[in-house]
Order: C-alpha cells, then sequence, then structure tokens
C-alpha cells in the first residue's frame, strides 16, 4: 500500500511541473485565443535570467523576481515587436510565428550558455520528509504550493476582474471588442507578458530538478500542451486537474504494468488523453463551444 | 449644430474605392436612415464613422473631426457600431458581453442598473442571461448586440441591418426595442436598413445610397411618398 501511494506521490510531482507550463498555456489563450509555443522558449530564455544571476551570488528568490519582471517585458515586447503584425490575420500564420520564436530563443538561449544542463539552485530545501511511510521533497510540496497559488490567482483573474473581462473578450473577438473601445493591442500585450512571467515563475520551479538547458521544456512541453487540452484548453482549474492526473497515470503504469517499464509508460497518458476526448471533446473543464448561426 | 457630419468622405478597401464622397447629417437626439441596395456603400459608411475603414473627407463629432481615430478611440468618443453581422463575443455569457460593453464606464450601480433595463428591454435575454452568447438564437444575439451599444451610454449608435437574417416577427420585436431605446434613452441613431418599413419607423429622415453615392435625402415623409422609393424599398 505505502508502495502504492509513493508512487502516486511520484507522479503528482511530475504532474506539478507540467501543470506549470500547462497554466501558461492556458494564460496565454485565455489572454489571446492562441496556443502560443513560444511558451517554452520565453519560461527558458526568463529561468536563464534567474540562474545568471544566482551564479553571481544573488538569492533565489530575488532572482526569481527579477525573472518574472524580465518575462513581463519580453512577452510584450514580442507581441509588440513581432506578434502584432500577425493580428488580425490568420491565426495558424501566427501560430506558426510563435513556433519561430520558440526556435529564435532557443537559438539564443544555447548561444549564450551552451546547450549542456546546468544545475539550478532550488526554492525550497532540498530535503525530504517521511509522512506515513511515504517520502515527499519539501520541493514538490513547495512547487505544488505555488502551482495552487498561481491557479487560483488566474481562475480571479479570468473569472471576476475586469482585466480578464476584457482579455477574454479580446481573445473572442478582437475587432468587436474594439468596437465597446477595449484597447485591443494594449490588452494583447498584457496577455503575453502575464504569460511569460508566469512562465518564469514556472521555469525557475522546475528547473532544480530538470537541470536548466535550452531545451529543458521540450518534453514537458508536450506533457504540458496535453495537459492543458485535457482539461480544456480555457480552464486553469482544468489544466491542473489533468496535469496531476497525466503524471500520476504515467507513473502508475510504470510501476504496475510490467510490459511497459520506464521507456513505454509516456505514452500510457496519451492514449488515456485521446480515450476521454474522444468522449468529452470539451474537455474536463472546458466550456463547451457552442456555435449557431 | 449636428451631433454627426459627414462632408465629402470617401473610403476605400486596398484599392478598391467603395464611397465616393458622401456627406449628410445627424441632429442632435434624432435617428438618420441610410438605405440603399447591396454594395450601395451603407456599411462602409458606418465603418468610416467608427474609423474601422481608411478614409478622406471630414468626419465631424461634436464639432471634431473624429476621421482616422481607431474603433477604441471614437467609442470612448461616445460613438457605438452595432456591426453588421452582430459582433457577439460567443464564448462570453450574455451579461459578460453586456458588461464589456461598459467597460469604458466607472459608475458601477449605474452599470448594474443599465444591464437590468437592458433585460427589461429585451426579456428573451433575462432568462439566457447566464448561458454563452453563442448559444442565443440569431434574434436574441441581435438584441444582445443592441443591448451592448446601449451599454456604453454613448451619444450615437450606429445600427447595422438588425433585421438581417430574422423572421419578420423577431426583426418587428428588435425595432420596437430600438424605438423605445430611442425614446427612453435619449440617444442618437444611424440606421442602415434595407427593409425601409422597419428604417422608418426609427428614423426621421434618410438618406438614399446608390453605389457609393448620395442619390436622394429627404425626410421620412417625403421619401415614403416617393414612388421610386416606395418601388424600391417598401415592397410596392
Amino acid at each position: 500500500m505505502s508502495y502504492f501511494i509513493q508512487v502516486v506521490v511520484d507522479g503528482l510531482s511530475n504532474g506539478a511541473i507540467y501543470a506549470a507550463i500547462a497554466l501558461a498555456i492556458v494564460l496565454v489563450y485565455r489572454a489571446t485565443g492562441l496556443i502560443n509555443f513560444a511558451q517554452g522558449g520565453m519560461a527558458v530564455t526568463a529561468t536563464f535570467v534567474a540562474y545568471a544571476l544566482t551564479r553571481v551570488g544573488v538569492p533565489v528568490l530575488l532572482a526569481l523576481v527579477v525573472a518574472v519582471v524580465f518575462g513581463f517585458l519580453l512577452g510584450a515586447l514580442l507581441e509588440r515587436g513581432v506578434m502584432r503584425h500577425f493580428e488580425g490575420g490568420d491565426p495558424d500564420t501566427a501560430v506558426v510565428a510563435t513556433i519561430a520564436l520558440l526556435v529564435v530563443l532557443s537559438g539564443l538561449s544555447a548561444y549564450f550558455f551552451g546547450y549542456e544542463p546546468h544545475p539550478f539552485p532550488s526554492l525550497f530545501p532540498n530535503r525530504t520528509i517521511e509522512v506515513l511511510g511515504v517520502f515527499v521533497s519539501l520541493r514538490s510540496i513547495g512547487t505544488i504550493t505555488v502551482l495552487l497559488v498561481v491557479m487560483i490567482a488566474l481562475q480571479l483573474l479570468f473569472r471576476s476582474t475586469k482585466l480578464g473581462l476584457a482579455m477574454r473578450a479580446v481573445a473572442d473577438n478582437p475587432r468587436s471588442s474594439a468596437l465597446s473601445g477595449l484597447p485591443v493591442s494594449r490588452l494583447l500585450m498584457i496577455g503575453w507578458g502575464l504569460a511569460a512571467a508566469l512562465g518564469a515563475i514556472a521555469g525557475v520551479l522546475v528547473a532544480p530538478q530538470l537541470f536548466i538547458s535550452p531545451g529543458m521544456l521540450d518534453f514537458v512541453l508536450v506533457y504540458a500542451l496535453a495537459s492543458a487540452i485535457l482539461g480544456g484548453l480555457d480552464s486553469p482549474i482544468g489544466a491542473v486537474v489533468a496535469a496531476a492526473f497525466i503524471g500520476v497515470v504515467e507513473n502508475l503504469a510504470g510501476a504496475y504494468l510490467d510490459f511497459i517499464g520506464d521507456d513505454l509508460k509516456i505514452a500510457v497518458p496519451f492514449i488515456a488523453v485521446i480515450v476521454i476526448l474522444v468522449v468529452r471533446p470539451q474537455g474536463l473543464f472546458g466550456r463547451k463551444v457552442t456555435v449557431r448561426v | 449644430m449636428s451631433l454627426l457630419e459627414l462632408e465629402d468622405v470617401t473610403a476605400s478597401y486596398g484599392h478598391a474605392q467603395v464611397l465616393h464622397g458622401i456627406s449628410f447629417s445627424l441632429s442632435e437626439n434624432g435617428a438618420t436612415g441610410l438605405l440603399g441596395a447591396n454594395g450601395a456603400g451603407k456599411t462602409t459608411t458606418l465603418r468610416a464613422i467608427s474609423g474601422t475603414v481608411r478614409t478622406t473627407g471630414r468626419i465631424l463629432f461634436e464639432g471634431r473631426d473624429i476621421s482616422g481615430l481607431g474603433p477604441d478611440r471614437t467609442a470612448h468618443l461616445g460613438i457605438a457600431h452595432v456591426p453588421e453581422g452582430r459582433g457577439t463575443l460567443g464564448q462570453l455569457s450574455v451579461r459578460e458581453n453586456l458588461l464589456v460593453g461598459a467597460y469604458q464606464r466607472k459608475d458601477r450601480k449605474q452599470i448594474a442598473t443599465d444591464v437590468d433595463y437592458v433585460l427589461d428591454l429585451f426579456p428573451n435575454l433575462q432568462e439566457r442571461v447566464r448561458s454563452n452568447a453563442a448559444a442565443l438564437s440569431g434574434g436574441e444575439q441581435q438584441m444582445l448586440a443592441v443591448g451592448r451599444a446601449f451599454m456604453a451610454k454613448p451619444r450615437v449608435i450606429l445600427l447595422d441591418e438588425a433585421s438581417l437574417g430574422l423572421a419578420p416577427s423577431t426583426a418587428r420585436r428588435v425595432y420596437d426595442a430600438i424605438v423605445r431605446l430611442r425614446r427612453e434613452a435619449q440617444v442618437s441613431m444611424v440606421v442602415v436598413e434595407q427593409n425601409a418599413n422597419l428604417a422608418f419607423s426609427v428614423v426621421d429622415d434618410a438618406t438614399v445610397l446608390e453605389t457609393g453615392r448620395v442619390a436622394l435625402h429627404g425626410s421620412r415623409d417625403e421619401l415614403m411618398g416617393m414612388d421610386a422609393v416606395r418601388r424600391a424599398y417598401l415592397g410596392g
């Protein structure tokens, strides 16, 4: 029994990593109506800023704050300088532009810091505690706590604030929103800035476990996209629940199904995701998209 | 002084010029119609006013030239454009759509009162207030679009073919509410409509457009008395 719980808990701490990036994907989707592949690149770039600061002796917490501010400015700048040219055009073109940004940002990180992974100091003490026979690292507990706070904050932002309402309106129909006097360009810029700032938090949370490198989030991004889509794409709570689900299912499959083992376990949650989406196309927590003409 | 005045306005999409020098004016608390066949330039004239198409000539609002300002700035000045196709924010609820309309306002209590007023004006929306706007029928979406424009507390509402695609009885209900809105809310209107009967239930006067030019202007009664207008727009 305690082995089972241990496997579940380990799965949850993996899930927390996916959830961190999934939340950023949900945020940018809610704010701009796009799936933004540059998300991972912005997160890694901001995390490298934090890394560079810790190397010269800046405490991790302060480095995180600087990285968040840097992330916000980076996101806003990319929106203003690059993405604005694609607004009002075909969304597919804009998505391809975000992929280009991902490649450029990863390339820049590699240019300055190389491809090899570097250790990254943790925000939380590197200790493990034992609760009822199960070992949990303080880092996982800390990561999950921060994520839950971010999740609630995002939920409140979109549900209960005027800024959140305006961002959702712009993501839904920018032209029509402008007719009600919404400053569309500025709102998109803030949306990108917030997404990149959140990416910085996610990056700093997961870097100690993954080691920092330009490709650090490449495989996480796949899990995170799956989590965001399974959660319904527009639901912060859905993204976190789905990420936890994927992390746990993956770990359970690896631990209990002998023929699957460590190599194939990645496939199991994705098969589960496909099955769920066939039954419930709007995802676990998504609002059903209804269109009547 | 007129509230809104267009002087020799032209507009084009890329190289295609659609308006070739339109002039008309709207008085304070007035309502004027724009009639004409498909492609006459009615919709483009409204876009010119709200700043969503490139123009030349002068567009004076309260005596100030607003041409080239862009839609969020003209909205700020008090021009609410109900666009062709309604512009409903489909994934937002009915209530949220109305609140987006009130985005520029700070008077929270009055906003709540005005939401209630819109729901009273359009009882259909009352029952659907928490539904996604995309789930509404065409008529309900049109009502929502008009309600959202009102929520901005504008000086002028630009109304583009509010009857398009609606059953006659639904279109009539929408226009009855618009007539009531005009009477109670003291808002001026520019009404684009292919169905002149509906338009004449709201407007005091109208301009008839033909291929981007003003063909005719007259008061409601003058126009309704003209055989040519009756044949073309009033069904005989």
